[in-house]
């Protein structure tokens, strides 16, 4: 286990807050895609 | 061939999807093997464990100013040759650079607490990067408020040439300012050896990473844009119909 020592909160806190705004950013980027990419073929298919 | 052939939407579709699994796989692998890598080095003699911050600050940083310079250049080819795929790119990347610049003055500001004794200081380095994070929020407001999509690249545009005054100054503040809590840059082609090859190499590998994941997610992005355009114009020739 790697010792952090006294700054282990503002290290941990760090790491955790920019990996989380990160995989939302990836969430949204994806979800978004696929909703596009949804629409645009039943638009398509009906069209 | 030209550059210019893939202002073409169906040329940009077909060769971003070809070419994204091999920009998702390097991105992956760089970015958590730099992370990784970083958050296993030993502790800095005078900062401790708070060194290890530098992995996410630096690369975010790096990125919020370099994804704000090639929105720029997108609006300049956008204002000077209208090919709809750079303004789409553009309006595209700003939400991942008001993430990078939300990840940089939040990793700054807890890695500033332990070392310089803040959160915050109005130094010239950090305004300007909270004034870029207001740029790219605005910038990302006024495409959604704005109904023709060519008057919003306009617009858009026009702004992204101001604001890029704020991208630079953030990056050249210190030098212009001898003020301020804010070092200058770590790594430096003209100046020598300023850190140690243990935390260079991997940080190396996130800034390589982190700009490898910004470009997956700028095609991504940009993909989706030219798919709702599509669609839009489906809608609009059904409607006339």
């Amino acid at each position: 286990m790697i010792d952090l020592g006294k700054y282990a909160g503002a290290v941990l806190g760090a790491y955790g807050v920019s990996l989380a705004l990160l995989a939302g950013l990836i969430w949204q980027t994806l979800a978004a895609n696929r909703c596009a990419r949804r629409n645009l073929e039943r638009q398509e298919k009906n069209g | 061939m030209s550059i210019w052939e893939y202002a073409n939407p169906v040329k940009f579709m077909r060769t971003s999807g070809a070419i994204l699994p091999w920009v998702v796989a390097g991105a992956a692998i760089c970015t958590v093997t730099g992370l990784v890598w970083g958050f296993l080095t030993s502790d800095d003699y005078r900062q401790g464990s708070t060194v290890k911050i530098v992995f996410l600050h630096v690369p975010a940083a790096m990125m919020a100013i370099n994804i704000w310079v090639m929105m720029l250049v997108a609006s300049l080819i956008w204002l000077v040759r209208r090919h709809h795929v750079s303004a789409l790119a553009a309006k595209a990347a700003a939400p991942i650079g008001a993430v990078m610049t939300v990840i940089g003055l939040i990793t700054g500001a807890v890695w500033g607490q332990p070392m310089w004794g803040t959160w915050w200081e109005w130094d010239p380095r950090l305004t300007s990067f909270l004034i870029l994070l207001l740029f790219y929020i605005g910038y990302i407001a006024l495409w959604s408020a704005i109904e023709d999509p060519d008057s919003a690249a306009d617009l858009t545009a026009v702004l992204c040439l101001v604001g890029s005054v704020f991208a630079l100054l953030s990056r050249y503040a210190v030098l212009f300012w001898n003020q301020g809590l804010h070092q200058g840059a770590s790594l430096s082609v003209q100046s020598g050896e300023r850190m140690s090859a243990v935390y260079r190499y991997p940080l190396y590998l996130t800034m390589l990473g982190f700009g490898l994941l910004f470009l997956a997610l700028l095609l991504v992005r940009t993909r989706t844009e030219i798919r709702k355009r599509r669609l839009a114009a489906l809608q609009a020739r059904e409607m006339r119909a």
